[in-house]
């Protein structure tokens, strides 16, 4: 349908979404904005023009003048904004490549690591062992900031794609919960999960929700000072389910809490007890359960602790972003 | 004893995994560029392909699609391996017959074994 294409191709604001961008940092609308600006400044210099001269020349003259400066600005602006969106759009095609071409190495790291580790390999004193894990740790970390990264990348390109499939999100909790087994017990942290009736079945992306799961049971373990619970609590509600993660420790303060789900956002309240962290996770969740067709939210008093949440439809209408 | 084809540029990666799969009691042959791995696989028509997206001479998608392509070859079950991981990649690694997509970077090799085993069942 050539007409539903050409709407499609002047939906401006479709287009600057796509680019993550707001209206007023978006070359086509503002484009759009400054044309219509010549124009009335057009028509009022034309009636200005008529009020104090009656010479039709000098008229046309001034109203002629006045769109050619306001043109020529317009061209500056617009162009200024577009070099910004297509740098914008080239760091973060930069950061896929770069990412891209840094897991190769890190995956060598750690088969090999996987292979040195291996208990049929035999033969490494207790120290050797620890030390291979330290080195596994810090692989691991590295991957994972690696594929934060590309999350954003894709986030901000519009290319963050989910494909569901039937998923259990209470038997996802447990398999989580057993990863995070060490850390939870060396932070003095209690887990739980709580189902409130039979929770069905949803169909979302396992890999999506569980980079979600891990990103608020990870937040909600580390955040706490000295001891305390992280309770998941699952719900059915009409057709959809709802997760909570609740913890007991710091909170976000008031006012940082706006900006919780913005990217590199790392309240100060937290900085203070724990340095690690990109200020990624929220961001990248949130993304997630709004490509799954879901949404996303938090309450939270400082000092008391957290409770995020996010509610899944059992069966998505559009899976894409 | 089953028979693995490993199609990777990466030698180092090679090395690991190979010896990995050896310990866990297959035979392991090894071609480090897509045209090569096509070759391997009608000659020595192994019982499961691991098969790496970015390949020298011949990318991943040709070899996949070859290989179904061929009376040989179309019946062995091929485990895609890579590090590319965007939804259009994976929908048209599967379409072309790749019976699992796994991303390198999310897996152990432990865990890679498990799918191997599974595909093998």
């Amino acid at each position: 349908m050539p007409l539903k294409e050409v709407l499609q191709k002047i939906n401006f604001v479709k287009q600057c979404r796509r680019y993550q961008l707001s209206l007023w940092q978006c070359p086509s609308f503002l484009f759009l904005l400054m044309g219509l600006i010549t124009i009335l400044t057009m028509l009022g210099s034309y009636l200005i023009a008529l009020r104090y001269t009656e010479q039709p020349e000098i008229v046309a003259l001034i109203v002629i003048l006045v769109a050619a400066i306001l043109t020529i600005i317009n061209y500056f602006i617009v162009q200024g904004f577009e070099r910004l969106a297509q740098a914008n759009q080239l760091k973060s095609e930069f950061v896929s490549i770069v990412s891209h071409q840094l897991r190769t190495p890190l995956t060598s790291i750690k088969w090999t690591l996987n292979l040195m580790m291996d208990e049929k390999a035999g033969q490494l004193t207790e120290e050797q062992l620890a030390k291979l894990k330290t080195i596994k740790e810090s692989n691991q970390q590295m991957g994972d900031l690696i594929n934060d990264l590309l999350n954003v990348s894709r986030i901000e390109q519009g290319r963050l794609v989910v494909r569901p499939e039937k998923l259990s999100l209470e038997a996802l909790v447990r398999d989580i919960f057993k990863d995070y087994g060490s850390l939870a017990k060396s932070s003095n942290v209690k887990l739980s999960l709580v189902s409130h009736e039979d929770i069905p079945l949803i169909s979302a992306d396992r890999q999506a929700i569980k980079i979600v799961l891990q990103n608020l049971i990870d937040n909600a373990i580390r955040y706490i000072r000295k001891e305390g619970r992280v309770k998941i609590v699952l719900k059915k509600k009409n057709r959809s389910v709802i997760c909570q993660a609740q913890d007991d420790g710091v909170g976000i303060p008031q006012k940082d809490q706006n900006k919780i789900f913005q990217k590199f956002f790392r309240s100060r309240n937290i900085m203070k007890y724990q340095t690690e962290g990109t200020g990624l996770g929220l961001f990248i969740s949130q993304a997630i359960i709004k490509a799954s067709g879901g949404k996303m939210g938090f309450q939270s008093r400082e000092g008391q602790g957290s409770v995020f949440w996010f509610e899944l439809p059992i069966k998505p209408k559009n899976n894409k972003q | 004893m089953k028979t693995i084809l490993f199609v990777e540029d990466e030698p180092n990666l090679q090395k690991a995994v190979g010896q990995f799969l050896e310990k866990e009691g297959y035979q392991i042959k090894s071609a480090l560029d897509g045209q090569l791995g096509l070759e391997m696989a009608r000659e020595f028509k192994p019982d499961l392909i691991l098969l790496d997206l970015i390949l020298p001479k011949k990318d991943g998608f040709q070899v996949l699609e070859e290989l179904k392509k061929n009376e040989i070859t179309k019946n062995i079950p091929v485990i895609v391996l890579t590090n590319l991981e965007e939804g259009t990649d994976v929908e048209k690694a599967l379409s072309l017959g790749a019976t699992t997509y796994l991303v390198k970077a999310n897996y152990e090799l432990d865990e890679v074994v498990k799918k191997i085993k599974e595909t093998l069942k």
